[in-house]
């Protein structure tokens, strides 16, 4: 191996607001890294290629798939996974409603299914039942059969909508 | 399926990108979105390479007119060409293509550049610059060069890129008035690769039509395009089922796929008509 | 004790009432307990190399480049994984002629489907062991495959397994009335050929487990993804020559089971096999791409079918020939000739009249096991039967609603036994339909239908009417010879603080057990939900119990709870009785107080009695019982099986120029007995419908001739996604049981049974003007379109 590459790349980053710094192989994705380095299991991997949106977070702003990302190329990034957003209350009333609604059964899916809809809540407005089918498209859910969820996502858009017309 | 990669850099520039290329030998990989890459990486499809990460460069990344040609840079994502006025002004077949590509957070780190580069034959974007006749812009060891999107794609996952060669921007011609853009597929689900997929671009010169997903590589269906400019509808279609050479696979037969891409070019052109009405 | 289930404004009512499930919050603040998030010390991790040839005999092994990569500890081939573990035999006594050959958790000698594990790869880390499995070389020498269902016991095609002489791993043939006679004076006949493809079960989480052998304490520790922690109890305990009351199994959260964690697995038996060896603990969480080709396929059934009617649209018969290839072996220890023999015993279910055969041919294959996976055998069952119904009834030119009508067992005609000697207690058919029709708006709908055909709109309209089996007693696995319990417990106590645990037999998978748990003993001790701590899934713990299968969950268990709540709730107030100087039959408990039942007086707080019982028994009468802790165990006696029925109503559109099918609604009307949690039970439907719905239209496992699997990523194989699916209208009829003071039956596999049918007979209604009809599950734009002609090869 050349000197300019590396098989174990040493790492920098804020992670749910605390900084982390870690050594990863080279091939190691963000959500292992996450989960067997950082002990953050509320995120999942499930298909690890791509597919089955489990391991949505968020980084940089933006809902990305976890297992489509190097954790070497998270070194200076902001990433959130679902135990920070829990603990800011960001998405408090969307967790709720999943509750409420019974919009999870067996949980596995959930904390990627919650990252990719508070990408779509934070763009604003109320998103039609179609609208949010299709932003939720890349999110596999086996137990629900997707109806409680789109609802408990309408209703969280409604409710925030009428706050902010209030 | 953990994923067993050769190696890592961060590449700073181009330059630096080009330089780490050549000290892999031959086990370079332009890492950019990752989206497939990863993804083929995980399920050890591609195992051992020295990942050249050049997502973090700038410069490759971006919208904007230049020269009288629309320029996008290799790194700009999925998202941002859905939402770039520019492109939406001068290529809304980008747009429109992008509303079928995967999924949201896919969109949020793929980029055009690698997804002309990886040359996937079921892919939009290929066949949408084919379309447009884009020219690909490449940088290597001996230089800049381009490739116009006819001569770019070669077969299955393969491009006219050389060992060493770095995809940095596409370029595509502004939209003239009355210029008209048409994407239309068929997938089994929302996101997923098209059975079968058409652009369909109308100028003054005339049609240019590329079909995806029918073959090793994005087709430009020249004996299509000449029917319609001939304003023979149903020839076009007889003629791009005849020019088109399928695949079967697990989700349709070749048979199949050749009939679908002549009902989507009917309904290409009924959206085209469709619109000017 | 009674509880007047139809009085909603009766003390402590919340059975019939939607609880929030109290495991929910855990779950959507990422603090879930699957296996895989379960790391202990010296764990290590291991790899299965498996083969990459659906036959093959296993030569030399070469371990030596992979035993040296990094953090590798150990590999294991078959031969040393056979000398800890016993191999096993999947037959069942009352499955007369099953046969299957011994399983080894690691194959010996041979290998019999793409996927089989042949080797174990231990390593201090998932990627080292992954990186030395594909560096371990095995001999292998291709032997002939047989991959094709309908010709396997020809006489041309090889024998798989030639110590069992052919291919046939089970016929049943069951015969009632006469059948010949019946068809042959028929006013008419229709025949069909039915496909259903080859499915799996894409749990989300993949199969997963870690085990742990302490030497020291010789006790064996298993962290589970399973549907059946006593069953698997047993099974390590048999195989791995252990004392059964040393092997302790647990399940904490599963991410998703639909029967797929209900069997027991090579891999995962092997992997306790490794603990026992390396006495550490040892985790395998199978990757998607193997999840493919060896959590259990199911549905790979090929059906012809007739139906024989008179004038009326009555029906005289029916005759079933159903066909099913399980791979290489029968799955350890349902087996898997239970999808088949379903089949056998759920065709023609709704349906009242006199002559019907039906036989099921399950053959040996070279491809991944079958076995029982989300209401098994009847989505097969019910698409032929609705299938065919339907068909008849265009042949008569009859609606497909009055024809059913016309056929359904009267709703006061039970109990009934069915020409497949199925004994229905009670079901709804005709309630449920009216239900649906008024649900749907029918009449409108088609009309709307008749009026978007003008314009070339093609929609269509399926009806499925179903039964489901729930329940099982004895007689679905017990009966045969396995260690299955068909009963479960459930220990209920009461804590100093007034607080209530139970421990349940059953377990959580996701579907609410905790919640249905919860306020089953909620209501029957007299305190809220919220009160209540329910426990699953730790063989240690629980009462011993058969886990979550069969739609068990609540009809089993939830009576168990309701029994031991009633008991806790007698001794405490024996204790009152005690306590307060009154007749403990005077004395109730609401809201968590010791009541005068005749006012409603609160007389002592359940704490205040707890305080006295626990810290000052000093104070009470010497002799009194003062065990505040109550089991009580339930099993079904006087059926079999307790069935539930209902129907469900498809309304799609079909695009006639790509062959694309858009679903625009789904109804459900369905009896499930005493509703516990109407949301639950509305999210069990709807789950299940859209799980039957990708076997309607997406999902379908490939193979080629030579018996490799085609599309093993998720990618390829097609599950149902939330662009596609429908919104889902779910109405209820409650009949409940006799058999149990609760009357709950089970409500977990009424959606999948039920949608395929309903939503082939709705394509199809769109079909028939344009003279088209599909069989073939699933159907996709393709099948379609040739069905209509309009493919040409």
């Amino acid at each position: 191996m050349t000197e300019a590459f590396r098989d174990r790349i040493d790492i920098a980053l804020t992670v749910n607001g605390e900084a982390v710094e870690g050594r990863v192989p080279a091939g190691r994705h963000l959500i292992d890294f996450l989960r067997l380095d950082l002990g953050l299991t509320g995120s999942h991997a499930s298909c690890e290629h791509g597919v089955c949106g489990a391991c949505t977070i968020h980084v940089d702003g933006q809902a990305v798939r976890g297992c489509l990302m190097l954790a070497a190329q998270a070194d200076g990034a902001e990433v959130w996974t679902l135990e920070g957003l829990t603990e800011t209350g960001v998405i408090r009333d969307l967790q709720d409603a999943f509750v409420e609604r019974n919009a999870l059964q067996c949980g596995y899916c959930t904390p990627g299914m919650l990252a990719s809809i508070k990408e779509l809540l934070d763009m604003g407005g109320v998103p039609d039942r179609a609208t949010i089918r299709e932003h939720l498209s890349g999110n596999y859910c086996r137990c629900t059969g997707y109806e409680a969820i789109i609802d408990a996502v309408e209703s969280v858009a409604k409710a925030r909508a009428g706050e902010a017309a209030a | 399926m953990k994923a067993l990669a050769g190696g890592y850099a961060r590449a700073r520039d181009v330059t630096h990108a080009l330089d780490l290329l050549a000290q892999a030998d031959g086990m370079g990989r332009v890492l950019a979105g990752g989206q497939s890459l990863i993804a083929a990486m995980n399920m050890r499809l591609s195992t051992g390479d020295m990942l050249v990460d050049i997502s973090r460069i700038a410069d490759l990344r971006g919208v904007a007119v230049e020269d009288g040609c629309l320029r996008i840079g290799a790194l700009t994502r999925h998202a941002d060409i859905g939402t770039d006025p520019l492109v939406a002004t001068h290529a809304p077949l980008l747009v429109q293509a992008v509303h079928h590509i995967a999924h949201a957070a896919i969109r949020n780190r793929g980029t055009i550049g690698g997804s002309l580069a990886h040359a996937d034959p079921a892919a939009e974007f290929p066949a949408c610059v084919l379309a447009l006749g884009g020219t690909i812009h490449l940088q290597g060891p001996e230089g800049v060069r381009q490739v116009a999107a006819e001569d770019f794609f070669v077969d299955v996952f393969e491009t006219a890129i050389e060992e060493g060669e770095i995809l940095t921007a596409i370029t595509l011609p502004l939209l003239e008035a009355g210029e008209r853009h048409v994407l239309i597929e068929t997938a089994r689900r929302s996101g997923d690769y098209a059975l079968a997929g058409l652009c369909v671009v109308k100028r003054a010169a005339g049609h240019r039509v590329t079909a995806f997903s029918v073959g090793p590589r994005p087709v430009l269906a020249m004996a299509a395009m000449e029917r319609l400019d001939a304003g023979d509808t149903a020839g076009a279609v007889d003629a791009l089922r005849a020019e088109i050479d399928p695949p079967s696979d697990t989700q349709a037969s070749a048979a199949y796929r050749r009939h679908l891409a002549g009902v989507l070019l009917t309904r290409a052109l009924h959206d085209l008509t469709g619109e000017t009405a | 004790m009674t509880i007047s289930f139809g009085n909603p404004d009766r003390p402590n009512s919340y059975i019939g009432k939607t609880v929030p499930r109290p495991n929910a919050p855990r779950l959507v603040q990422g603090r879930g307990k699957y296996v895989d998030d379960i790391v202990l010390p010296r764990m290590a991790h291991v790899v299965f190399v498996r083969s990459p040839h659906a036959h093959a005999k296993i030569g030399a092994i070469d371990t030596a480049e992979a035993a040296a990569v990094k953090g590798v500890l150990r590999i294991f081939t078959g031969a040393d994984i056979a000398e800890v573990c016993t191999p096993w035999v999947a037959v069942l006594a009352h499955l007369k002629g099953l046969k299957s050959p011994p399983q080894h958790a690691l194959a010996v000698d041979r290998a019999c489907w793409v996927g089989d594990p042949v080797v174990a790869v231990v390593a201090t880390s998932r990627a080292a062991a992954e990186e030395a499995a594909a560096l371990v070389e095995v001999d292998y020498a291709p032997l002939p495959a047989v991959t094709d269902m309908m010709s396997a016991l020809d006489a041309d095609t090889p024998v798989l397994h030639p110590d069992m002489g052919d291919n046939l791993a089970f016929r049943r043939l069951h015969e009632e009335g006469d059948v010949e006679a019946a068809f042959a004076s028929a006013h008419k006949v229709v025949e069909a050929r039915f496909k259903t493809a080859r499915h799996t079960g894409v749990t989300l989480e993949p199969r997963s487990i870690l085990v742990d052998w302490n030497p020291a304490e010789g006790q064996m520790t298993a962290w589970h993804a399973t549907q059946a922690p006593h069953m698997m109890q047993t099974v390590f305990a048999k195989h791995l020559d252990l004392p059964e009351g040393r092997v302790r199994v647990i399940c904490d959260d599963v991410g998703g089971s639909y029967g797929i964690k209900v069997h027991v697995y090579p891999d995962e038996v092997a992997t306790a096999a490794i603990a026992k060896i390396m006495a550490r603990p040892i985790k395998f969480v199978a990757d998607r791409l193997e999840s493919f080709t060896t959590d259990i396929h199911a549905r790979d059934h090929e059906i012809g079918a007739r139906i024989a009617v008179d004038e009326t649209g009555k029906i005289l018969a029916m005759d079933i020939d159903d066909w099913t290839a399980i791979g290489a072996y029968s799955v350890y220890p349902r087996t898997s000739a239970i999808e088949g023999n379903q089949v056998v015993n759920l065709c023609g279910g709704p349906y009242d009249f006199a002559h019907y055969r039906a036989q099921t041919s399950v053959v040996f294959q070279n491809k991944t096991p079958t076995c029982q996976y989300r209401a098994v055998g009847h989505p097969i069952a019910v698409a032929v039967t609705e299938g065919l119904v339907d068909m008849a009834a265009a042949e008569l030119g009859m609606d497909p609603v009055e024809i059913r009508r016309r056929n359904m067992y009267a709703d006061d005609a039970y109990p009934v036994t069915s020409p497949a000697k199925m004994r229905f207690e009670g079901l709804s058919h005709h309630a449920s339909m009216d239900k649906l029709m008024a649900l749907m708006d029918y009449e409108g709908l088609r009309a709307e239908q008749a009026e978007l055909r003008k314009k070339g709109i093609h929609r269509g309209i399926g009806i499925a009417s179903f039964i489901e089996l729930t329940n099982p007693s004895p007689f679905m696995y017990g009966i045969g010879g396995a260690r299955i319990s068909a009963q479960d417990g459930c220990t209920v106590r009461m804590d100093p603080d007034g607080s209530i645990v139970a421990l349940s037999g059953v377990t959580e998978q996701g579907q609410g057990t905790e919640a249905m748990l919860a306020q089953i003993v909620a209501e029957g001790v007299g305190v809220a939900p919220g009160r209540v701590r329910v426990i699953t899934g730790d063989t240690q713990v629980t009462p011993y119990g058969g886990g979550t299968w069969a739609s068990r969950g609540a009809g089993i268990g939830g009576e168990a709870a309701l029994q031991s709540a009633l008991a806790l709730k007698g001794s405490i107030l024996e204790v009152a009785g005690a306590m307060l100087q009154a007749p403990a039959d005077a004395l109730d408990i609401r809201d968590g107080q010791v009541v005068d039942t005749a006012t409603g007086e609160a007389r002592m707080p359940l704490e205040e009695l707890g305080r006295i019982v626990y810290f000052r028994g000093d104070t009470l009468p010497k002799g009194l019982p003062r065990e505040l802790v109550q089991t009580r165990h339930f099993i079904t006696s006087d059926y079999p099986f307790a069935f539930t029925n209902g129907v469900q109503a498809s309304y799609l559109e079909v695009d006639t120029g790509t062959g694309e099918v858009k679903l625009l609604k789904h109804w459900c009307v369905e009896d499930c007995g005493r509703i516990i949690n109407p949301q639950l039970v509305d999210e069990q439907i709807r789950g299940g419908i859209v799980q039957g719905l990708g076997g309607a239209l997406f999902e379908e496992i490939h193979y080629d001739e030579d018996g490799q699997l085609l599309n093993g990523s998720m990618a390829d194989y097609l599950v149902p996604m939330a662009a596609e699916m429908p919104d889902m209208v779910i109405g209820h009829v409650e009949t409940p049981t006799m058999e149990s003071t609760l009357g709950a039956k089970g409500a977990g596999e009424a959606g999948t049974a039920g949608a395929p049918a309903a939503v082939m007979n709705a394509i199809n209604d769109a079909l028939r003007p344009l003279g088209a009809q599909v069989t073939a599950m699933p159907f996709t734009p393709e099948r379609i379109l040739r069905a209509m002609g309009q493919i040409e090869d």
